[in-house]
């Protein structure tokens, strides 16, 4: 065990600056003027501290495209990003719809140790569709999975899907939905509207997402389920969940930093950086979905990070599969979008992007998503919201470079991360 | 897309040397005309082919004239022969103007090729080479207003109005009324080339 | 310009100068015995091809082989183009090559943008996906001007499956540009949903808008589209969308019928129609080849320009 950490001048949740004695994995002291006790000093003053990361919506690729992105280089992206859990989707190949994956994939995690990687169990065999995967068996395993989900499929069949959302009830799940009415979206490329019909590009219409969304939460209030909603795009999404909260539906939903900043009006460039699903909408949209987040009809930003080898995108729109890098720049994003506007502060950054998402995903038995408090978990990070950098693809830990943010300057910088009281990264730099 | 502007754009800083005026001009062309007549035997079987812009002036001019001393209509045509050129890479692109075959027809005719400026002499074998297109003349002529010397061709005229020994960096000016409202020739020295 | 990728890269000016341009090269090879220019002699155009086009293939072929460059095909049978190769990996051998112009014509939308990012020379859109087909539209405007005598407040009406159509795109907006007005008219199924952002006024109704048009052109439809519900059958299509002799007759004296090829002859067009003195679909054909010439000249007849 490390001596510990004492963190100078920290200002939590950006507020007025206090000491913070890190020690055996725990934060042991707050207050001001603090003794190291033989912990290694950090002065840090002036950087915000903040609870660590939690992803809810995380494509690390492995077992299957280690060219594209691995468990390690996908954890040591997350923890530049100031995540400290990850939940990383089921669409692997295999596809993690067994024990035996999900065991696997989250073995991978300890053993990189960086961030806690929680797998995202199947909904159905194979993403099929049509035949539950054993979800019961996933739950049950060493990584104890709870969430579960089709992401990159919409669970389509109403029947199987209320079934999901009942079956998963017995062992506390969640289903998290990619809401996507696929008859809709058939060759979709982008998002339905003025662009689309510009550029000749097949509309992925708005009634789409929302069509499934107004299906789902009505299932889960039938059935009295738990349902999630994945990175909600629409203005219409946004409304319903609102609607379906008030009738009180047991209905959490997140959004990505990309839906956050960028729009549909991208695609005209043809550079398919900007593909991604649910596709780039309008400026009333992201400001629809701004809104929500701050008032909190959105419970959470989770990234989509989805990383793709450089043949999958230097091609043709069509050809090019969707996805966005999201774990480095989505802290930096959300400071942009709803901090410097002054719609969230950073108390209400910490519930959006760790307690609320450790909730929804069952990572608070880990130890995160809590308070910055004396006797709490020492996972937490530490931003310099004061500085800009220009992103540059080549300096990414990702093993893909498929930013849409390349050459944008953005606000911010982790520049300490630490899991459990250790530090996985320093000096924005990751430690393993 | 766009193409390069004509080079009547506006002088700007240059200097301008005048060499012929209005009524100096009009007698050159009237003494062009009088050779022309003279050595076609009253302009026998004889087109004009005017590469354009002002070579297409001069030769209807030349015409005009000739039918004035001695009453015969000759026949004007007006080549453009920009496609035909072999330094289109030197320049940004050029706008094509106006080709007509004159009425007639070339083969077996007299051409005369008329041009304001004889210089380098690559317009006049870019001529010569869409002339060939258009049909197999007896014999073809040339006609400038203008000899300025330099010649990177072995190209002469038969018809010079005035030879006007230049420098490289100088640029010949012929002005027409019917292109740029006033009748001179001049010498621009300075000015962008 | 450095390429033709969308309609909208010609401004009035430019756009004009095309029209000019292919008027000059016209009438330098009218009577021609032998219709060749030496004009881009050592220059290589390059038809890529992902998509089987002979109307359009051999109309740039002969532009620019008329303007003496060297011209090498890619079709998308026996090539590389058909063996899986990256369009980037094209785009990187044919650079090695020494391409002054690729004319790329692709069944995916914006894939002679994604060429233009990856090559030196002009890109040349001769048709991608469902987006646009810029030399079309310069070839139609070029036969309304020639027929009618002038574009400025021309009124074009445009029928058909317009939500599939690269060449509405593309008319829509360099007619715009050129001052006509323009009126789209299909069944709403095959309008885009953002059409109202377009600069055209939209109708459902083909026999309100025939007597006041100018020009009428038909655009194709396939009728595999009716198995995606875009319409009923082809019978009822060509009964509200088809211009038969009956509708024909509503057009003013002047009136033009306008086909970009290949028709489905009794689907969207009357034989009868088609072959009437109003249609101009033959000379669609001839012009097309001027007007690419004078695209071909106008890229690659200068110095080479800056991206
Ligand atoms: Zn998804």
């Amino acid at each position: 065990m490390t001596p510990g950490w004492l963190l100078r001048g920290v200002r939590l949740y950006g507020e007025a600056p206090v000491d913070l004695l890190i020690k055996d994995g725990v934060i042991a002291e707050v207050g001001s003027g603090l003794r190291a006790h033989g912990a290694d000093v950090f002065d840090v003053g002036g950087l915000v501290a903040l609870p660590g990361l939690v992803d809810l919506h995380t494509h690390l690729r492995e077992p299957g495209r280690e060219d594209a992105e691995t468990v390690t280089s996908g954890s040591r992206a997350a923890a530049l990003g100031g995540f400290t859990a990850v939940h990383a989707m089921a669409n692997t190949d295999p596809v993690a719809d067994t024990a035996g994956v999900v065991e696997q994939v989250w073995r991978l995690g300890r053993e990189t140790g960086l961030v806690d990687v929680a797998p995202v169990g199947a909904v159905t065999v194979g993403l099929g569709g049509s035949q539950l995967a054993e979800l019961g068996a996933m739950a049950d395993s060493a990584a104890r999975v709870r969430m579960f989900s089709d992401d990159g499929h919409c669970v389509s069949d109403p029947a199987l899907m209320r079934r999901a959302l009942e079956y998963v009830k017995a062992f506390g799940g969640v289903i998290a939905q990619h809401a996507e009415e696929h008859r809709l979206t058939e060759g979709a490329q982008m998002n339905e509207g003025v662009h689309s019909a510009r550029l000749g590009l097949t509309g992925w219409p708005a009634a789409a997402e929302e069509a499934i969304i107004a299906r789902d939460v009505l299932l889960a209030e039938h059935v009295g389920s738990r349902l999630h909603v994945c990175h909600v795009s629409t203005a219409g999404s946004v409304e319903l969940l609102r609607w379906a909260k008030g009738r009180g539906v047991d209905v959490t939903a997140e959004v990505t930093p990309h839906h956050l900043l960028l729009t549909d009006e991208l695609a005209a460039t043809y550079d398919p950086v900007y593909k991604v699903n649910p596709p780039l909408r309008t400026a009333c949209d992201v400001e629809a979905l701004r809104a929500g987040l701050a008032d909190g009809t959105i419970d959470a930003v989770a990234t989509d990070h989805a990383p793709h080898a450089v043949e999958d995108k230097e091609c043709e729109w069509g050809a090019a599969r969707p996805g966005m890098l999201g774990l480095q720049q989505a802290l930096s994003i959300v400071q942009l979008t709803m901090v410097d506007t002054g719609r969230l502060d950073w108390r209400g950054v910490a519930d959006r992007m760790s307690a609320r998402p450790a909730r929804i995903g069952g990572t608070v038995r880990d130890g995160h998503g809590g308070d910055l408090v004396a006797g709490a978990p020492a996972n937490l990070l530490l931003l310099d919201p004061a500085v800009t950098s220009v992103v540059d693809p080549a300096e990414l830990a990702s093993r893909s470079r498929n930013t849409p943010y390349a050459g944008r300057e953005l606000p911010g910088r982790v520049v300490a991360t630490f899991l459990r009281g250790v530090p996985t990264v320093l000096d924005g730099k990751a430690q393993a | 897309m766009g193409a390069a502007p004509d080079s009547s754009d506006p002088l700007g800083s240059a200097t301008r040397r005048p060499l012929l005026d209005a009524d100096a001009l009009a007698r050159t062309v009237d003494r062009m005309a009088h050779q022309i007549l003279e050595k076609t035997a009253g302009a026998h079987n004889t087109v004009l082919i005017g590469i354009p812009t002002r070579g297409a002036t001069l030769a209807r001019r030349l015409a005009a004239r000739m039918r004035a001393f001695e009453g015969v209509d000759v026949p004007v045509g007006i080549l453009d022969t920009t496609l035909y050129r072999d330094d289109l890479r030197l320049r940004a692109v050029r706008a094509l103007e106006e080709t007509t075959e004159p009425p007639g027809g070339i083969t077996d005719r007299l051409v005369v090729l008329v041009d304001d400026v004889l210089y380098s002499g690559r317009t006049v074998r870019a001529a010569l080479d869409a002339l060939r297109e258009l049909g197999r003349p007896r014999a073809v002529q040339l006609a400038v207003l203008v000899d300025r010397g330099h010649r990177e061709l072995p190209i002469r005229a038969d018809f010079v109005g005035k030879n006007i020994p230049t420098a490289p960096e100088e640029q010949v000016r012929v002005l027409l009324a019917e292109v740029d409202g006033e009748n001179a020739v001049v010498i621009i020295s300075g000015g962008p080339s | 310009m450095k390429h033709l990728l969308s309609a909208a890269d010609l401004d009035r000016e430019a756009a004009t100068l095309v029209l000019d341009t292919a008027a000059q090269m016209d009438a330098a090879l009218a009577g021609r015995e032998v219709k060749k220019l030496p004009t881009l002699r050592g220059r290589t155009v390059v038809n890529l091809f992902y998509e089987d086009s002979t109307r359009t293939r051999i109309s740039f072929e002969l532009a620019a082989k008329r303007l003496s460059a060297d011209v090498i095909t890619f079709s998308a049978k026996g090539s590389s183009v058909s063996k899986g190769e990256s369009l980037k990996d094209t785009a990187l051998t044919l650079e090695a090559m020494g391409a002054d112009a690729v004319v790329v014509r692709h069944s995916m939308s914006g894939a002679p943008h994604r060429l233009a990012q990856w090559v030196r020379g002009s890109v040349v859109n001769a048709g991608d996906g469902t987006h646009e087909h810029p030399t079309q539209a310069l070839l139609d405007a070029f036969t309304m001007r020639a027929r009618l005598g002038r574009l400025e407040g021309l009124r074009v009406t445009i029928v058909g499956d317009v939500l599939h159509s690269r060449v509405a795109r593309s008319n829509v907006l360099l007619l715009s540009t050129l001052g006509a007005e323009v009126t789209v008219v299909a069944p709403p199924t095959l309008l885009p949903v953002g059409v109202d952002a377009w600069p055209v006024e939209v109708s459902f109704d083909l026999d309100q808008s025939l007597p006041k048009a100018d020009v009428v052109m038909m655009l194709r439809v396939q009728r595999e589209r009716m198995s995606a519900s875009y319409f009923p059958s082809p019978r009822e299509y060509s009964r509200r969308y088809g211009l038969d002799a009956t509708r024909m007759a509503m057009l003013a004296e002047h009136a033009i019928v306008m086909h970009p090829g290949p028709m489905n002859r009794g689907m969207e067009i009357a034989a009868e129609v088609a072959d009437s003195v109003r249609s101009t679909i033959v000379e669609q054909v001839s012009n097309g080849l001027s007007v690419r010439m004078a695209v071909l000249y106008l890229l690659l007849g200068g110095a080479e320009v800056a991206a």
